[in-house]
């Protein structure tokens, strides 16, 4: 019974760093705890000793680079997912901008279709709001929303939707079949030229400003909007104390805003430009430390509502160059929920079950993810990570699973540890190894 | 290796070392065989990436009245214009055995990525808005042997300090020396964190002047114009430029410094240029002496004497 229905049991997680339980995962869905688990174990069903590990519900990423269409030197959608259930998650939002850009029920079921054969998480595609991300024609918002990619997010991430009229329409437009537009908030003639957050430390390196206002002036206007024509807005990467102070106000006159914010907003500050190093490099540009103290408080009080890794991946020479020339992004998804417990959990700002909030349940909710998100009961899908929270490891750029190697996090020391992920009860990782 | 990468990086003692070498280099340009042997047999690859026959020139200069082999390489028709990275045009310089490489780059930090893929030393000759510190070298030395001191000296530096790689340097390097700088622009080419700098701002021009012993005019691009810097480039030659008039509000002993290249009319007038108060030719011969000295002492020993 235990080879057909995939039947495992899981001895000794702690749920959300709860008492120690053993799950049953049978059938891609959990089909009962402790004395249904003893039950199966004793009738010879597998054992997966998870003593001291921490039941997670499987990570959603609302904001994931694959690459492919186009760029598959850097990512594909097969290492992409990888690199994603070896981060802990069972789902992520493949961005738009490819090459084609996926602005077409063709591409999207492309990307989809690429996801599910891979099979190592379920790949959301995201589609383009505008036609090629120009900016000026909508793209077939609807024809995607009706293909087999289900597609309910819509964004020109790495590209602003900056005419306001547009965007207006955009929101409209999506709240026929509940989509949700999700806006790259950068105003594209405040950051002409723009290498790195403007202040300090951008006037000493002469390196062209990214003023925090060139987000935030983009933010209240899609907020007033959102409100105006009762839609729904998603921020990207939100990474300015301002922002927050606006996202915060925006919610509490009953806008139907949502907001990220990536794990290296949460960690890295401007001064690492210093060394000029691109793999520093990153849109919207890392910032100060007071904008990372307020990201972190706005994560923790709800105002943002998730984490989302941004995960951008870029071939050596992409970042083996000067700082101007080399390209913008960093990867995220093999080190999130690491960062995320450094920064937001060891600090005391939030615990495990809101962490499972922000990195699970809420960013499958704004998306529209069904079947992803869910809490660990009876019944639902058994999309599971094991977590060693107590773990620490030396990040090496060379060890990752995705194709590129330009993590910010390299030879640092971090917590945590992913020992496994499954997917509908089939693991994906299983003893820190792919599967 | 040691390089020469900011001016910022020198402390009092090295730049000192640097204007005291020149001091005792500038005469070997005085005599009628203007060569030392000190560098023999060392190679120094001139990377050029913009133009600037100015810098290139002079480096050129100073590397050969070293005795140094020298080598130029311009970005133009070589392989850089075929699509070469400048992490593999520096493998293959290292590869050539350059000792020194002397690099112009437009991309602020140029220099110093430069400097983690070579062995050899690696003398930044301006890097995009980021700095040129032998220019900054080259200034303090012509207003130290002007002038007699730079010890609270009051330096005025006029013009568009936002995209100066001159102004970055001069700041620095003058606050390590010990003069007093007060940069003068319109507050669209000053940096917006202007405040943290170790100098003083005026957008007063004629208010600065009558209190100034030094003052230095950048060069302004007309273009800025079109990217809303100032109006007009006559309302900022109007506003920032140094005529007759704003000249005669200096005191007697002042001195009036340019990098080069000048744009006559638009931050100076001809006849402030032409002035004997004007040390523009001489910053240019100062130049070469400044970057013998910097050569000799990065290049010179079996250990670089100053340096990062």
């Amino acid at each position: 019974m235990s080879t057909t229905d995939n039947a495992r049991v899981i001895r000794g997680a702690r749920i959300l760093g709860g008492e120690p339980a053993d799950i049953l995962v049978r059938g891609g869905v959990i089909a009962g705890f402790d004395a249904e688990a003893e039950t199966a174990a004793r009738a010879g069903t597998e054992v997966i000793d998870a003593h001291g590990l921490f039941a997670l519900p499987g990570l959603v990423d609302l904001h994931t680079h694959l690459r492919e269409p186009g760029r598959e030197d850097a990512e594909t959608v097969t290492s992409g997912s990888k690199a994603a259930a070896m981060g802990g998650y069972t789902a992520v939002h493949a961005m738009a901008n490819t090459d084609p850009v996926a602005d077409t029920a063709g591409v999207v079921e492309q990307v989809w279709r690429l996801g599910r054969d891979a099979g190592y998480c379920h790949v959301q595609p995201v589609g383009a709001v505008t036609h090629n991300l120009d900016g000026t024609h909508l793209a077939e918002l609807g024809a995607m929303a009706d293909s087999l990619a289900d597609v309910r997010v819509f964004s020109d991430d790495g590209k602003c939707v900056s005419d306001p009229l547009l965007m207006r329409r955009a929101l409209e437009y999506v709240k026929a079949f509940g989509g949700v537009v999700a806006q790259h908030a950068q105003e594209p003639r405040l950051t002409e030229h723009a290498q790195m957050n403007e202040g300090v430390v951008s006037d000493r390196l002469g390196l062209t400003g990214w003023p925090a206002v060139a987000e935030e002036a983009i933010i209240a206007r899609d907020c007033l909007l959102a409100e105006h024509v009762g839609s729904r807005l998603h921020i990207c990467h939100v990474s300015t104390k301002g922002s927050v102070q606006i996202l915060r106000w925006a919610k509490s006159r009953g806008c139907d805003v949502t907001a990220e914010v990536t794990p290296h907003h949460l960690l890295l500050t401007e001064e690492l430009a210093e060394s000029y190093d691109p793999i520093y490099k990153v849109n919207p540009p890392l910032r100060t430390a007071e904008d990372v103290h307020a990201l972190r408080e706005a994560l923790a009080e709800g105002t943002i509502d998730c984490v989302a890794t941004d995960h951008a991946p870029h071939p050596v020479e992409a970042k083996e160059a000067e700082w101007s020339n080399a390209a913008m992004g960093m990867l995220g998804l093999e080190t999130a929920l690491s960062v995320v417990q450094h920064t937001m959990v060891d600090t005391g700002l939030l615990d495990w079950p809101a962490l499972a909030d922000r990195m699970s349940a809420t960013p499958a909710r704004i998306g529209r993810l069904p079947g992803q998100g869910r809490p660990l009961a009876v019944g639902e899908p058994a999309n599971i990570t094991l977590y060693d929270a107590g773990a620490a490891r030396e990040i090496d750029p060379a060890a990752m699973v995705s194709k590129s190697a330009n993590t910010p996090y390299g030879s640092m020391t971090l917590p945590g540890r992913v020992v496994a992920t499954f997917l509908r009860g089939v693991p994906t990782v299983l003893d820190g190894k792919m599967q | 290796m040691r390089h020469l990468l900011r001016a910022g990086d020198l402390s009092w003692d090295e730049a000192t070392l640097v204007l005291d070498t020149t001091r005792e280099l500038a005469q070997v340009s005085d005599r009628s065989v203007k060569k030392l042997p000190t560098l023999r047999g060392r190679t120094v690859v001139n990377l050029f990436y913009e133009d600037s026959t100015r810098t290139r020139t002079s480096f050129e200069l100073a590397a050969k009245r070293l005795s140094a082999d020298v080598i130029n390489f311009s970005a133009k028709g070589s392989s850089v214009s075929k699509g070469e990275g400048l992490k593999d045009t520096a493998l293959t310089l290292q590869a050539m055995g350059a000792d020194g490489v002397v690099i112009r780059h437009d991309s602020s930090g140029a220099a110093r990525r430069l400097a983690t893929w070579i062995d050899g030393s690696v003398l930044n000759a301006g890097d995009g808005m980021h700095e040129h510190p032998t220019q900054a070298l080259l200034d303090a030395y012509t207003m130290r042997e002007r002038l007699g001191r730079l010890e609270g000296l009051r330096v005025a530096i006029v013009g568009d300090i936002l995209h100066s790689r001159v102004a970055r340097s001069n700041v620095w390097l003058l606050a390590t020396l010990g003069a007093e700088v007060t940069l003068v622009a319109p507050p669209t080419l000053v940096p917006v964190s202007v405040s943290t700098w170790p100098c003083a701002v005026s957008y007063d021009l004629e208010a600065v002047l009558p209190k100034t012993d030094v003052v230095m005019m950048l060069r302004v691009q007309a273009e800025r114009m079109q990217a809303a810097f100032f109006p007009t480039a006559r309302e900022y030659s109007r506003r920032y430029g140094l005529d007759g008039d704003r000249f005669a509000l200096l005191p007697d002993h002042a001195i009036v410094m340019h990098p080069g290249p000048m744009v006559r009319g638009m931050e100076i007038s001809a006849e402030v240029a032409d002035s004997p108060r004007s040390t523009i030719t001489e910053q240019v011969a100062n130049g070469v002496s400044v970057r013998m000295a910097v050569l000799y002492l990065l290049l010179g020993g079996s250990e670089p004497a100053f340096g990062n």
